[in-house]
């Protein structure tokens, strides 16, 4: 972009120019360009860096009635210094990515400030002159450009309306909306980063937690002992019970072990999770991988914690009258894998997910015929009749997590591994402790669903 | 090349004087090309389906190495590159040609490239398969009896591992994939790739490089890819959202250089850095994706290739289903090699450099971010307000 400066006809370009000046800057000497800048302050209450042309301003600023430098803009006197407010980190992310569009956004005002002079249309001039000016590598611009497209197509009366519900609004509220604006842009320009395994933690950590939490905290009301035995840091091999007909209850553990410490368990699924459509997608978006020796490896020698069920379908499936027994622990994959990784084992009991679907029946017949491990009947198609799809809802029962202590596997060391006795009753011994946590857990609480 | 008369190039045909002359230096030296009592190191390099984009790249990176003594370029199509040193000669795999340009020639480097996965451009799916396959067990065939070869470096896909939803999230070179492809692209490959895997069981003496290629992307070689990016809308696969991982031209240029003039046997797998989703390309690319559920995608594919819109083989679409990523861990271990493109920068630029961007712009929603961003922050500053009063003042 080019610009003819005043007097002579020299053509320069502003972009030139200006990174020039800033390499100046930074080299520390004083900035040896001593041409007169515009003495206005712009809209964005910065003086302006035009260079001045007559009287002191430049040509933006020539015939505006704009304060002059120094003086504060046209401003309630107490809001003067009060510009930076409690930005929230998610804001803060929102103006450091914003900052990439800013040099695009500086000449974008520029050409707008040319055309409207040359519109008369002093107003316009006198914004986007701000911003123009504003351009010193400062982060945010201002908010002009919307506002003279709303006011152009007379919506006048909306900005006004949206300023004042903003000015109503609880700055905590404002800063959530902040995070939101910033997350959506992400979003729509493909401007976040996933694992190698499809880990999306951007959508996981603002989407999907966020939606399980009230169910977390009021549906389920879930209590929590022993957060203290999930391994803050490193690898760690998260072993629990499995039940529940749908697998709400990884999803719900999940979510506890992150508001508690702050970690992401990495769940191992089975493959017909990742053949299902929406559900694969999904969880290979939330970190979840196929339940395999490969991965387990793999995500345990990254120093992640790894959530593990090992009872698989026969947990999830199994009847009412077989709750809170524990079943097969597989084939004791899972043991193999933390012996390999030299990572501490978590028991875990979760109480309360036998009760969100009781399982009369599976049709085995039918799941036969669909490809399905099992095919549910749970206690609530009963009232499909008299209360229509919402029957179909969990029961709000309430749970109760444990994380039991570790299983220190470093003292057995990873020949043990190829040890398939040894492996058998390590896995038995986990499972027992899963077990005795489980009944200690179910004497100790009251009801079902108080 | 002062003293060849051999000036095959531009469209020249194999002549005479290629015969004697290499034949009797390749006796002196031992096949290594040193040139008349000096001890000049120096390689004599064959790539085949010179007229491709890439191998033309790879010839041209090769023709400024001092120590690549000469280059011979085999296609049945006339390569269109700036090609300066280049020899080429026209023929197809399957022909005898083949066998005596290694000899003639005392090749000791060839570079396998010509494996096609388009098979519009092949003739057809079988012509394809015919070239990639039969002309690989062919030109294998002949390098068994090259005396002077020393190295064969076949250009191979990630294609081989397969894609399927029991796969590990990342194939290492070792992987036996979960499901073989089954047809196209990647079933040629994995043949391909026994045949040159049996060429280095039974020469011992040929170091034999297997390159397998993540998708090319990048500003000149086409692939699958461009030509799904190329579309108005881009249809996907409803409910899932495959992994992908892309490898920049740039790259595999450099690496395929790199191992022709280096001594790197075995197995590597080739991708940039970083993993995909489709969707977040889709968005990189300010594109508007169309779910489509699985069991019509391949009759839609099928429309779009017979309208001339895309040249994919039906094989490439499960990719869209389950995607596909490898372990690039040994290219960095064992060929110390790090690629200069990420899967993102890679794609980035592709888009960026084939002028693929689509209905949204970038520029836009970051401006629009900004503007409501800035709305936001001025809370309690009436100062806006004041202004468009003021405005509203001056215009009555």
């Amino acid at each position: 972009m080019t610009e003819a400066a005043h007097g002579d006809a020299r053509v320069y370009s502003i972009a030139e120019e200006r990174a020039a000046r800033r390499a100046r800057e930074r080299a520390g000497g004083p900035a040896d360009d001593t041409r007169p800048r515009c003495g206005a302050m712009t809209a964005a209450g910065r003086p302006c860096r035009n260079y001045a042309v007559a009287g002191g301003r430049c040509r933006v600023h020539a015939d505006r009635r704009t304060p002059a430098r120094g003086q504060p803009p046209r401003r309630p006197a107490g809001l003067a210094g009060a510009t930076p407010r409690s930005v929230s980190p998610a804001a803060e992310r929102a103006v450091t990515g914003v900052g990439a569009g800013v040099g695009a956004g500086d000449e974008t005002g520029a050409s707008d400030g040319g055309d409207a002079q040359a519109g008369g249309a002093a107003e316009a001039a006198d914004l986007a002159g701000g911003r123009a000016g504003s351009g010193g590598g400062a982060a945010h611009g201002s908010f002009a450009w919307a506002a003279q497209e709303l006011e152009r197509r007379g919506l006048g009366a909306a900005v006004d309306g949206l300023e004042l519900l903003r000015d109503a609004a609880d700055d905590r509220f404002l800063d959530a909306l902040r995070g939101l604006i910033a997350f959506l842009r992400r979003r729509v320009t493909g401007d976040y980063e996933i694992d190698h395994f499809g880990f999306d933690e951007d959508l996981t950590t603002h989407v999907l937690m966020p939606l399980l939490r009230p169910l977390h905290r009021h549906y389920w009301r879930v209590t929590s002992h022993g957060i203290e035995h999930v391994p803050a840091t490193g690898g760690g091999l998260l072993v629990a019970n499995h039940a529940g007909t749908l697998p709400v209850d990884a999803l719900i553990t999940r979510l506890d072990i992150f508001d508690q410490t702050g970690r992401h368990a990495r769940e191992l699924g089975a493959d017909l999770v990742f053949r299902t459509p929406f559900v694969g997608e999904l969880a290979r978006k939330t970190g979840a991988t196929l339940a395999s020796g490969d991965d387990a490896d793999r995500l345990l020698a990254d120093g992640e914690l790894v959530a593990v069920w090992p009872e698989g379908y026969k947990g999830l499936g199994k009847r009412w009258a077989d709750r809170y027994k524990l079943q097969r622990f597989g084939r004791g994959g899972f043991v193999a894998t933390a012996l390999r990784a030299q990572v501490p084992i978590v028991p875990t009991a979760i109480v309360g997910s036998e009760e969100i679907y009781p399982l009369l029946f599976d049709l085995r017949i039918v799941a036969r015929l669909l490809g399905l491990p099992y095919f549910p009947v749970v206690a609530q198609m009963l009232a499909v009749p008299v209360l229509g799809p919402f029957a179909l809802l969990p029961l709000p029962s309430r749970w109760i997590i444990e994380y039991g202590e570790e299983i220190d596997t470093a003292e057995l060391g990873p020949e043990v591994a190829e040890d398939p006795m040894a492996l058998f009753d390590l896995t038995d011994h986990v499972r027992e402790r899963i077990q005795g946590m489980l009944q200690r857990n179910l004497m100790g609480r009251r009801s079902v669903f108080l | 090349m002062a003293g060849r008369p051999l000036a095959l190039w531009p469209g020249a045909r194999l002549t005479g004087p290629l015969h004697g002359t290499a034949r009797e230096e390749a006796a002196r030296t031992g096949g290594r090309g040193g040139r008349g009592g000096n001890v000049v190191e120096g390689r004599r390099v064959l790539v085949t389906g010179i007229a491709g984009e890439l191998a033309g790249m790879v010839a041209r990176a090769l023709e400024e190495r001092d120590d690549v003594l000469e280059i011979v370029g085999i296609d049945v199509r006339e390569p269109q590159h700036d090609l300066r040193r280049t020899e080429f000669v026209r023929a197809d795999l399957r022909n005898p040609l083949v066998a005596r340009v290694l000899e003639a020639a005392a090749i000791d480097t060839v570079l396998h490239l010509s494996t096609t996965s388009a098979p519009r451009e092949a003739g057809g799916r079988s012509s394809m398969k015919e070239r990639n396959v039969i002309g690989a067990m062919q030109l294998a065939a002949a390098c068994q009896k090259a005396p002077a070869l020393r190295r064969f470096v076949l250009k191979s896909t990630t294609a081989v591992y397969g894609s399927d939803h029991t796969d590990p999230a990342l194939f290492r070179e070792e992987a036996t994939p979960r499901t073989p492809p089954r047809g196209g692209f990647g079933k040629d490959a994995t043949e391909i790739e026994g045949y040159v895997r049996a060429l280095g069981r039974r020469r011992d003496d040929v170091d034999v490089t297997i390159l397998r290629f993540a998708n090319f992307v990048g500003p000149r070689v086409d692939s699958a890819f461009h030509s799904l990016f190329s579309l108005p809308v881009l249809p996907t696969v409803a409910g899932f959202d495959p992994r992908l991982q892309f490898c920049h031209e740039d790259d595999a240029v450099a690496v395929l250089r790199q191992v022709a003039l280096g001594d790197h046997p075995g197995i590597v797998n080739v991708a940039g850095d970083g993993v995909l989703y489709l969707s977040q390309c889709v968005r990189l690319a300010g594109r508007v994706a169309a779910p489509v559920p699985w069991p019509f995608v391949s009759g839609l594919a099928r429309l779009v290739r017979q309208a001339g819109r895309a040249d994919v083989s039906l094989d490439q679409l499960r990719v869209l289903q389950f995607g596909r990523v490898v372990d690039t861990g040994r290219l960095g271990e064992e060929l110390g090699f790090t690629p200069r493109y990420s899967t993102r920068a890679a794609f980035e630029d592709f888009v960026h450099r084939r002028r693929l961007q689509g209905v949204i712009d970038r520029g836009e929603v970051v401006r629009w971010e900004r503007e409501v961003y800035d709305f936001l922050q001025r809370k309690g500053q009436e100062r806006f307000l004041d202004a468009r009063r003021a405005h509203r003042e001056d215009v009555r």
